[in-house]
């Protein structure tokens, strides 16, 4: 194989044919893109997910003295010590408790000022409006279920409340546009395998003489397909590079725009996406490469 | 050289064989016209001897091989052994005479040392010296045609089939390119000719088979064009 010879017939496939070389290039990108990017999502949200769930927290709201007029659970009026006592003496005996900590009625209020400094309530209310709570940090974040059905209803106990459940919504997003992203992905790539089929024929069409030649002095069936395979290959090199610099722009758009401005979200960095980068590329030539061998089994018969 | 083996042809949704149990042998070094009427089945004999086809029933053995187990792969290398030559000359219009021929030896993958050797020499050969650095468009069919056989004896096959070599040339370039192939002949090599030309083949007095519906119908040494009556 001299690699001269089937360089230059790439080079005159693909200029003789640069429309299509452009179409099969552009969907090619655009596929891998949106691959990368599903995947980088999902990488996102696992890594969110792992910070997240790290830091939730189960917590039981004890009754304040105006829940009694509100509230079923706290008739008989703001929980005593000795309700709060007995709470916490059965969660140490918990072995998916990890730990525990006690949030008074000022700590809570303190709390909520931070995060709500502009609200109109603020001057309205005291800090013996705040729940006194346990603050319960879980082995498994996922058994959630345990503390609720243990202590809801109990003398005292307002309700039982999971941080989890805030997320979930967010996670939720964040999957459905990983499940469309990868939809849509499956259709270019669809888009891209049939665009490359196509330019494959008609290349092949194209050299048509130069292949007959090509059997009939007896160049093996390799020597006769290489040229077109290689030819696939490089235009989905070529779009597996611009889907490349896609996600290089994306990536610095996240880092040095959106992460200043949503501070609460741990993005990931450079390093998943340079791990992402190898796999499309390969992904891309080897799909160009088998897209073109089978398409050529039907148009080269030796 | 070439057996066939009680071979019929039969091509899908035809009802008459274009073949139809032909049996012959061609021995080493011999000069053969294989001629008869379109649609006799010359074609489908030469397509047979370059395993473009496969027989529908009996063998063919060329160059000491059974074509008919001879797995795909392995094509390539049997059709390295032998020369092709057709009437449309089949060459590549944007490559000079050279590059014609050194074109099936780069796609075989013969190192570049020896097509710089072997080109010049073939092309002296065929009576095209000098003219290496020309366009195809550029030579008449005559000469184009010696481009052709350039580029099916540059690799010295021990076979060459012509399939009507001289279909497009006049009667003085067709003498040109006869005296070519009888010289390749010479050499050795076994030479295989479908044609229609009857002055050629009344002149060569070689070896004739003709067939007639697909049957092969006579198989004359030192024969004509038509049956001498």
């Amino acid at each position: 194989m001299r690699a001269q010879f089937v360089l230059s017939e790439i080079g005159v496939g693909l200029r003789r044919n640069l429309t299509m070389t452009i179409a099969v290039v552009v969907s090619v990108a655009l596929s891998l893109a949106l691959a990368g990017a599903s995947l980088l999502v999902r990488d996102q949200v696992n890594s969110m997910k792992g910070y997240w769930y790290d830091k939730v927290e189960v917590s039981v709201y004890f009754c304040t003295k105006s829940d009694a007029a509100t509230s079923v659970q706290c008739k008989a009026g703001a929980a005593t010590q000795e309700q709060i006592d007995e709470v916490k003496a059965s969660l140490d005996k918990m072995p998916l408790v990890q730990n525990s900590s006690f949030e008074s009625s000022i700590e809570a209020y303190k709390r909520w000022k931070e995060t709500n400094p502009d609200n109109p309530l603020l001057a309205a209310v005291g800090a013996e409006a705040m729940p006194q709570s346990w603050r319960i940090k879980l082995v498994d974040p996922t058994k959630y279920d345990v503390i609720q059905s243990a202590f809801a209803g109990k003398p005292g106990v307002k309700s039982v409340e999971d941080q989890r459940k805030i997320l979930e919504n967010l996670f939720g997003l964040l999957n459905g546009l990983q499940t469309a992203a990868f939809v849509i992905m499956v259709l270019m790539l669809f888009v891209a395998l049939l665009l490359i089929v196509n330019t494959v024929r008609v290349s092949a069409f194209s050299r048509r003489r130069e292949t007959g030649i090509m059997r009939l002095v007896g160049a093996s069936n390799f020597y006769v397909q290489m040229p077109f395979i290689a030819e696939a290959a490089f235009a989905a090199l070529l779009g597996a590079t611009m889907a490349s610099g896609l996600l290089l722009a994306g990536h610095f758009f996240v880092q040095h725009w959106l992460a200043q401005r949503v501070l609460f979200i741990h993005f990931i960095g450079l390093s998943s996406v340079l791990t992402v980068i190898p796999l499309l590329v390969v992904v891309g030539m080897a799909m160009a490469g088998i897209a073109a061998f089978f398409t050529l089994r039907k148009y080269l018969k030796v | 050289m070439i057996r066939f083996d009680n071979v019929s042809k039969t091509y899908p949704k035809q009802n008459r064989p274009a073949l139809d149990n032909v049996s012959l042998e061609i021995e080493k070094g011999e000069f053969v016209f294989l001629v008869g009427s379109s649609g006799s089945g010359k074609s489908t004999f030469l397509r047979l001897c370059l395993r473009e086809e496969r027989p529908s029933t009996g063998a063919v053995h060329v160059l000491g091989k059974d074509l008919g187990k001879l797995s795909n792969w392995k094509v390539p290398h049997m059709r390295r052994q032998l020369g092709t030559v057709f009437q449309d000359f089949r060459l590549l219009p944007n490559k000079t005479v050279a590059q014609n021929v050194a074109f099936a030896l780069e796609v075989i993958g013969k190192p570049k040392s020896a097509i710089a050797k072997v080109v010049p020499e073939v092309l002296d050969l065929v009576g095209l010296g000098g003219k290496e650095d020309r366009m195809p468009g550029e030579l008449s069919g005559g000469e184009q045609q010696r481009v052709a056989i350039a580029r099916a004896f540059v690799n010295r096959p021990m076979l060459l089939i012509a399939d009507e070599p001289t279909g497009n040339l006049d009667p003085q370039n067709s003498v040109g390119i006869m005296k070519l192939l009888d010289r390749i002949n010479r050499t050795g090599t076994t030479v295989l000719m479908a044609t229609h030309d009857q002055a050629i083949v009344d002149q060569m007095r070689k070896r004739v088979i003709e067939l007639d519906k697909g049957l092969l119908v006579r198989d004359q040494a030192r024969g004509v064009y038509g049956y001498q009556s």
